[in-house]
């Protein structure tokens, strides 16, 4: 019984936790993306332009929650769902520090690749039922992108499960005492990184929304909490990745003096601002130019580097 | 003027004197009439058998003359086709008007000579209702599908006024709606291939890449642009009617607003033409502080498109800086002219006012400031290479169908080939100063990129050059036709120059009959006016060559084959705005 309410207010704290650093996130990034553009970004509601999120979040849900006429309903209102869904769950694995977890599965890294497999359809699904030309788009972007990086970034991650010995998250922060996986895994952890921003679907590689071409993409009919959805959606996938990227190549809650919970929090946000910053820099590839990169570059460098993992694991057992 | 009586004589060997009529003009632009049937003759003869032959489609354009009374030496016609070519050969216009009656308003195209005829003649049939047999696809351009009449004509009305009180009930609404369908069938398009169906979709009239009220139907076999049909016409204001109702004088506002990023280019470029018509030197120290002007808003519609540029391929960033520098650009501009993106600041005969105390500190800062900036960009963008992946060998054209498709300024220099006519017809003064014309070679989207960059660097030399040799001396010219007057000390009292100076200001100079054509190296290509003087205070008709009109018909050869994504790149890199196309 005691344990059944302990699980249950640990789901609920990082539900809580992490809906409220995403949403803050969007504080962050606008005013971050700011600071670099040379202008103030939200700083008007609240100290600092805080309440900017709360005041967004109140409009997103008095908007009016239209589903256009020819839209396909049902498909039209599960889709948002979906990435919240897909994301959220795959927060149950992950192993904020020592005792700090939903579920340590011994699966459990194979059950985040699942999960952001299934993420897949939101926008599909959502780009499809807009009955959208440009929406139609984007959600055909979404799906070869998706499904073509989701591919290598698999791959990219065996060399550190053959290195741990574990698809656990746990099990892979304690292989970790020694040396962060980042340095024998450099290739490993630049594929998955890569690999993340796809999934994420941000630039570079936000084409499938790709605001100059397509207007907004597959979310071009969302409005009201629906599109908020999606937005968040995108949020917690950042988190979510940048959470991933701590845990399997930087030691997790691994470090010196602070208390672990501290250390995960600080790598973790370091990767977000450097999502952020990537989205200040560089400009958009080309749709076929991503594809080729994908299937003609990453997935190559990311079997070789399996190959030789594996190899040199198998030598000095 | 030898090379005149050249051309003329060369093709009245070849066509007869009577065919061959040699109009003497203000702008000494050699000029003759022809009869309808000859046209298309002439028109190819010109192009393809003459030595140094007129490569370059400028201009097609109609009058309207059924109300004029100085028509001296012309032979008689209700309305004017008026084509102007250009050689490059040569460096030299050539004018060629066809009379036509207004019983039969029609004469042969030239679409087969020359493809970018195709839209002027569109434009004329639509403004004058001259129809122009054979042309491919002969409908509305600039006015709405279900719009009445012809608007250019000298009996429709130019006012809101004139015209009864606009209604939209319901059934109308819907059949304005239903006009602006889009009909593939109409176009000679078809709707599936043998492997798949094709998508049409419309990119605008509202859409963050296309800079405006510009509507792209894109036939598509998935990704891949099939065909496409850019439609124009929703910026139209009217522009050239209001040039037939605004004094002479008054009209220098509207110029502004033409290319709304050129400010005062458009003022010289009016001028220009409107000062060979009237016959008026401008002073030293005028014309400087034009250049000045006019060179720093090159740079300022130069950092609008590199920002914007940048954001069409994905790049969020660059756009916040080339606004910041454009503002601290704008800065200088209001300091002298009080107004920022519309400053109306030329006058004819000069400039509004002499420089405000203090302008040249402003602007040593910003020849200091903006350099360095540049350099920066050069890294952040020119050199970035998903930038150089998505624009590289993306939307090219050769030289020679650049030429063909009446291509000017930038676009045509990105092709490799050193045509500026701020050196090769200089004007306002263009020939004291030192600077270069930056070409590239593939006629690319970054090639057009790296003509622009360097433009601006050559802009500032120019820039500098006018601040250390500011010359001294009036800033406006005081010769009787130079509206609108200076105030003279004694002006006010004396009712004779009191009165002389009221109606210089209100009405303007009376301009002695006639017709010029005025073309500068504006921020986007070779923009003109050609101004038709009726010896009256108000223009008889004002025509308005702009280069972002013919640089969208280019369009549909530039993106055949690629993809949505180099849509956006190609719109990026021809530089047009919207109300330079529609006017």
């Amino acid at each position: 019984m005691r344990e059944t309410i302990i699980h249950i207010v640990t789901v609920l704290v990082v539900l809580f936790v992490v809906l409220n650093i995403a949403a803050g996130l969007i504080w962050v990034e606008r005013r971050l993306l700011a600071l670099w553009q040379d202008r103030y970004g939200p700083n008007r509601v609240g100290p600092f332009g805080l309440l900017q999120v709360a005041a967004d979040t109140i409009k997103l849900f008095f908007k009016e929650d239209w589903v256009p006429p020819f839209a396909d309903k049902w498909v039209f209102i599960l889709a948002p769902g979906i990435v919240m869904l897909t994301v959220l769950m795959s927060f149950t694995v992950l192993t904020f520090a020592p005792g700090i977890a939903i579920a340590d599965l011994n699966i459990g890294l194979l059950f985040v690749l699942a999960m952001s497999s299934l993420g897949v359809y939101s926008v599909v699904l959502g780009g499809w039922a807009s009955d959208n030309k440009y929406a139609l788009l984007g959600g055909l972007r979404a799906a070869a992108q998706m499904l073509s990086y989701e591919v290598f970034m698999g791959l990219s991650l065996m060399g550190v499960v053959l290195m741990a010995g574990s698809f656990s998250m746990s099990a892979i922060v304690e292989a970790q005492r020694k040396m962060w996986f980042v340095v024998p895994q450099f290739l490993g952890f630049v594929l998955f990184l890569i690999a993340g921003v796809a999934e994420t679907r941000r630039l570079p590689f936000d084409i499938p929304e790709a605001e100059s071409e397509l207007v907004a993409g597959f979310h071009s009919e969302y409005s009201g909490m629906k599109f908020g959805m999606f937005f968040v959606g995108e949020y917690v996938g950042v988190v979510l990745i940048s959470a991933l990227i701590s845990i399997l190549f930087f030691g997790g809650w691994l470090g010196p003096v602070l208390p672990p919970i501290v250390w995960f929090l600080i790598k973790m946000f370091f990767f977000i601002g450097f999502f952020i910053l990537l989205r200040a820099a560089l400009p958009r590839p080309r749709f076929d130019q991503l594809m080729d990169w994908g299937w003609k570059l990453m997935l190559p460098l990311a079997l070789a580097n399996l190959l030789v993992t594996g190899a040199i694991v198998l030598a000095v057992r | 003027m030898l090379a005149t009586a050249t051309i003329l004589s060369e093709l009245q060997d070849r066509f007869g004197v009577e065919s061959i009529a040699p109009q003497p003009t203000r702008d000494e632009v050699p000029t003759f009439w022809t009869p309808r049937e000859k046209i298309h003759e002439v028109v190819r003869h010109l192009k393809t058998q003459v030595a140094d032959p007129y490569k370059m489609l400028y201009d097609i354009t109609a009058i309207d003359e059924r109300v004029r009374t100085h028509r001296d030496g012309e032979p008689p016609s209700d309305f004017t086709v008026v084509y102007h070519l250009f050689s490059y050969a040569r460096n030299e216009y050539l004018r060629i008007k066809v009379p036509l009656q207004s019983e039969a308003l029609n004469l042969p195209t030239i679409t087969d000579v020359w493809p970018c005829a195709n839209w002027y003649e569109r434009e004329v049939w639509d403004m004058f209702g001259v129809v122009f047999d054979g042309h491919p696809h002969l409908a509305r351009i600039l006015m709405p599908k279900s719009w009445v009449g012809h608007p250019l004509r000298k009996d429709h009305p130019a006012r809101a006024t004139e015209m009864g009180p606009f209604r939209l009930p319901e059934e109308k609404q819907e059949a304005e709606q239903e006009a602006l369908r889009f009909r593939p069938e109409e176009w000679g398009m078809k709707r599936s291939s043998a492997t798949s169906d094709f998508i049409f979709m419309n990119v605008g009239p509202q859409h963050p890449g296309t800079h405006g009220v510009l509507r792209i139907v894109l036939q598509l076999d998935g990704e891949v642009i099939v065909d496409c049909v850019p439609e124009i016409g929703f910026h139209h204001r009217g522009a050239e009617k209001m040039g037939e109702r605004q004094t002479w004088h008054t009209y220098i506002p509207y110029t502004d607003r033409i290319d709304y990023l050129g400010g005062v280019m458009n003022n010289l470029a009016y001028l220009v033409a409107y000062e060979k018509l009237a016959g008026i030197k401008v002073p030293p120290r005028a014309q400087v502080i034009r250049v000045m002007l006019a060179e720093l808003f090159r740079i300022i519609s130069h950092l609008v498109w590199y920002g914007t540029f940048a954001q069409d391929v994905g790049q969020l960033s660059p756009v916040f800086y080339t606004f910041n520098d454009r503002e601290r650009a704008f800065a200088i501009i209001e300091a002298i002219c009080g107004a920022r993106m519309h400053p109306n600041w030329f006058r004819i005969g000069g400039v509004a006012q002499d420089l405000p105390r203090g302008w040249d500190a402003m602007f040593k800062d910003f020849l200091k400031y903006l350099p360095p900036r540049l350099v920066e960009y050069d890294k952040t963008i020119m050199k970035n290479r998903i930038f150089k992946a998505r624009t590289v060998g993306v939307g090219a054209y050769t030289l020679d169908e650049a030429i063909d498709w009446g291509v000017t300024g930038p676009n045509l220099r990105a092709c490799g080939f050193e045509w500026d006519f701020r050196k090769k017809q200089p004007y306002s003064g263009y020939e004291q100063f030192e600077f270069d014309i930056p070409t590239a070679t593939h006629g690319d989207c970054y090639d057009r990129a790296v003509v622009r960059v360097e433009e601006m660097r050559q802009s500032l030399r120019i820039i500098e050059q006018c601040v250390k040799n500011m010359p001294e001396g009036p800033y406006k010219s005081l010769e009787p036709l130079s509206a609108p007057p200076i105030k003279e000390p004694g002006t006010m009292h004396d009712i004779e120059t009191l009165i002389t100076h009221f109606l210089g200001v209100s009405w303007g100079p009376v301009t002695p009959p006639g017709e010029a054509l005025g073309a500068i190296e504006a921020t986007k290509g070779n923009n003109g006016y050609y101004l038709v003087s009726d010896g009256n205070t108000i223009s008889y008709r004002t025509r308005i060559r702009t280069p972002s009109f013919c640089h969208m018909q280019t369009l549909p050869n530039l993106c055949r084959g690629l993809m949505v994504s180099d849509l956006l790149a190609i719109l990026g890199s021809i530089d047009f705005v919207l109300a330079d196309i529609d006017r």
